[in-house]
């Protein structure tokens, strides 16, 4: 069984069909990348699985389980959590303090004991503290632990986001556009993290990527859309050769 | 340059980040407990009011300055803070029970209360909470059996054993009953701040959107907000009745709405030290304004009694301070020791403010 199932999924924004009757699996333990031109649908498509948006038809299923009714705040507790296009960062935070919220859905004390402070709080408080501090290691954070994300770098708010997905022990994680915004290295980098998630955390990747070096690098499946609808899927170089692709990116002729 | 090295995770846990830091609190607490021996009774009252303020502050400055949710009508919650306080006592209660019950009382109205009007945002969400502060002012009039209608209620003295605590026939006491509130309310505030409810609200205040992809009932949690929030002011508020001794709809007019939010943006948004500047300067500057007209009148001559002199200088203080200092007196505070750590290499930009880089605007 595939751990994440998107069946002929569709939503429209008055008359515009963002996505039109989208349908893929994706496998325990594979990148699944998402490529398409501006305004194809892909992060519409995110934000249907995070449920950000309640889509007019189809069903998204995670783990046996029909996720397509719940709300928003009830997608991060099943294992599935994401980063953003343009980064969703608490800014007056510091890296830390940003990280332990990813380990809200670990949270097993009520606010009352909190007001308290009861030692169970504070014993909680060690062991997100020890699961955060595994994150910042994994991604080579420590230098900026205590730094505000005010004062960050482009590069490192990136980053740090991802740190905060994997701070609530994903099971899947969607990647909106890691590299866009980073340098050359920095997206080597990033080839190199996601490679990381995969075979070292185990994590299933759901990733929209525009830079083809690193979707090639790193993506066991792609699925190219346009216009809410697929276009084609199979390996990077399957898609990138594909003719119908070719077409939708620079326009009929092109592929002739 | 001081510099901690962090062995072990207590560390960031922990409620002062090093030793010196819990002696300097411990050393303010002692002076705050030797007060009485220091200040005359009409001082004291002052400092009580401050104290009373303070609490007031610390319950707004939990909603608008941690979790990014306006109200302008934070006098509503004083008002039902204070009229079941006296209510309660009416009824025969001690004063020990009313106290905590006025405080829960007040928590859930304003649950309940923030399940609707925390769907808006923004400036809708003001004018939702001015209303609210508007109705309460004439539910206070309506309500007889309870509010005591036009003219108000009396507070009864609060009994203690055998002794009577009284703000002008125990001003000590009263001041000590005062103290022990705000240090009760400030630790639960810093445990709150230091747990994963605190972050939560820090999270719901700086983006909404990645808040509920970590898991975080945006719904729920603002309404929790609220409800601490209103639970705060409540007890304020009885104790304000007890300072005030007679309270009537008169006691918490919008206006009072308005100084709280004046006193936690002059004090210092998302700080629980913001929340104590702000009191100092809403409940001291009345008094100074006051002594130097007179010193004005008596010394020199000029007369400077204009009505709405006050509320003129607080305009003007206020609209100084988001011009030159967003961050309010916290942030001077906070920039003044940050220089003194580093002297000299403080460098001027040290806290200009970083480019923000854009954020998701579909999602909203």
């Amino acid at each position: 069984m595939s751990l994440l199932s998107v069946r002929d999924l569709s939503i429209s924004f008055g008359g515009l069909k963002a996505v039109d009757g989208i349908s893929f699996d994706v496998e325990a333990g594979e990148v699944f990348t998402i490529v398409g031109p501006n305004g194809a649908g892909k992060s519409t498509i995110f934000n249907l699985i995070s449920r950000f948006y309640q889509p007019s038809g189809g069903t998204i299923t995670f783990a046996g389980q029909d996720i397509t009714g719940l709300s928003a705040h009830e997608i991060a507790p099943l294992g599935i959590a994401r980063t953003f296009q343009n980064i969703e960062l608490f800014d007056h935070s510091t890296v830390l303090a940003n990280l332990l919220v990813g380990r809200h859905t670990a949270r097993r004390t009520h606010w009352i004991e909190e007001v308290l402070f009861l030692p169970r709080v504070r014993q909680e408080e060690r062991a997100h503290r020890h699961a955060v501090e595994e994150v910042i290691d994994f991604l080579d954070l420590a230098a900026y632990r205590d730094k505000l994300i005010a004062g960050l770098p482009y590069g490192v708010r990136k980053v740090v986001e991802i740190a905060r997905a994997l701070a609530s022990g994903p099971k899947l994680i969607l990647l909106d556009e890691p590299a866009s915004g980073l340098s050359v290295e920095e997206t080597q980098d990033m080839a190199f993290w996601i490679e990381d998630m995969q075979k070292d955390l185990g994590i299933t990747v759901l990733m929209v990527e525009h830079d083809m070096s690193l979707v090639t690098a790193v993506s066991t499946r792609v699925l190219a859309v346009a216009e809410g609808r697929p276009l084609a899927m199979g390996t990077a170089a399957e898609v990138q050769n594909d003719p119908k692709v070719i077409e939708a990116y620079l326009g009929t002729g092109a592929a002739a | 340059m001081k510099v901690h090295f962090k062995d072990s995770y207590d560390h960031d846990i922990d409620m002062f980040e090093d030793r010196s830091r819990a002696l300097r609190y411990g050393l303010l607490l002692l002076v705050m407990i030797a007060l009485p021996w220091l200040l005359s009774e009409y001082l004291l009252g002052e400092v009580t009011l401050v104290l009373i303020w303070s609490v007031a502050g610390m319950g707004l400055m939990l909603l608008a300055g941690h979790t990014g949710q306006v109200s302008l009508g934070h006098a509503a919650f004083l008002a039902i803070g204070a009229f079941s306080n006296l209510w309660f006592m009416a009824q025969g209660m001690s004063f020990w029970l009313a106290l905590p019950l006025s405080g829960l009382l007040t928590g859930v109205v304003g649950a309940v209360i923030a399940m609707p009007i925390l769907r808006l945002s923004g400036i809708y969400l003001a004018i939702a909470t001015i209303a609210l502060s508007i109705i309460v002012e004439d539910v206070a009039i309506v309500a007889e059996p309870f509010t005591g209608g036009v003219v108000g209620v009396f507070a009864e003295p609060i009994q203690a054993g055998d002794t009577m605590i009284d703000r002008y026939g125990t001003p000590a006491l009263f001041y000590y009953l005062c103290l022990a509130v705000t240090v009760l309310v400030t630790l639960g505030y810093v445990n709150v701040l230091r747990s994963p409810t605190g972050r939560a609200f820090l999270a719901i205040r700086d983006s909404e959107v990645s808040a509920r992809a970590l898991g975080i009932n945006v719904a729920r949690v603002k309404t929790l907000a609220f409800g601490l929030s209103c639970a705060v002011t409540g007890l304020a508020g009885a104790l304000y009745a007890h300072f005030v001794q007679v309270v009537n709809y008169e006691s918490f007019l919008i206006l009072i709405s308005i100084t709280l939010v004046l006193q936690v943006v002059i004090g210092g948004l998302g700080s629980i030290h913001g929340a104590f500047f702000g009191a100092v300067v809403v409940g001291l500057l009345p008094q100074l304004i006051a002594i130097l007209r007179d010193v004005a009148t008596t010394s020199f001559g000029i007369d400077i009694a204009y009505p709405g002199l006050d509320t003129a200088l607080f305009a003007g203080i206020i609209v100084l301070m988001i011009l030159f200092e967003p961050l309010g007196l916290y942030g001077m505070y906070f920039k003044a020791r940050t220089y003194l750590k580093l002297f000299p290499l403080y460098r001027k930009d040290l806290f200009r403010r970083s480019k923000s880089y854009l954020k998701t605007e579909r999602m909203r």
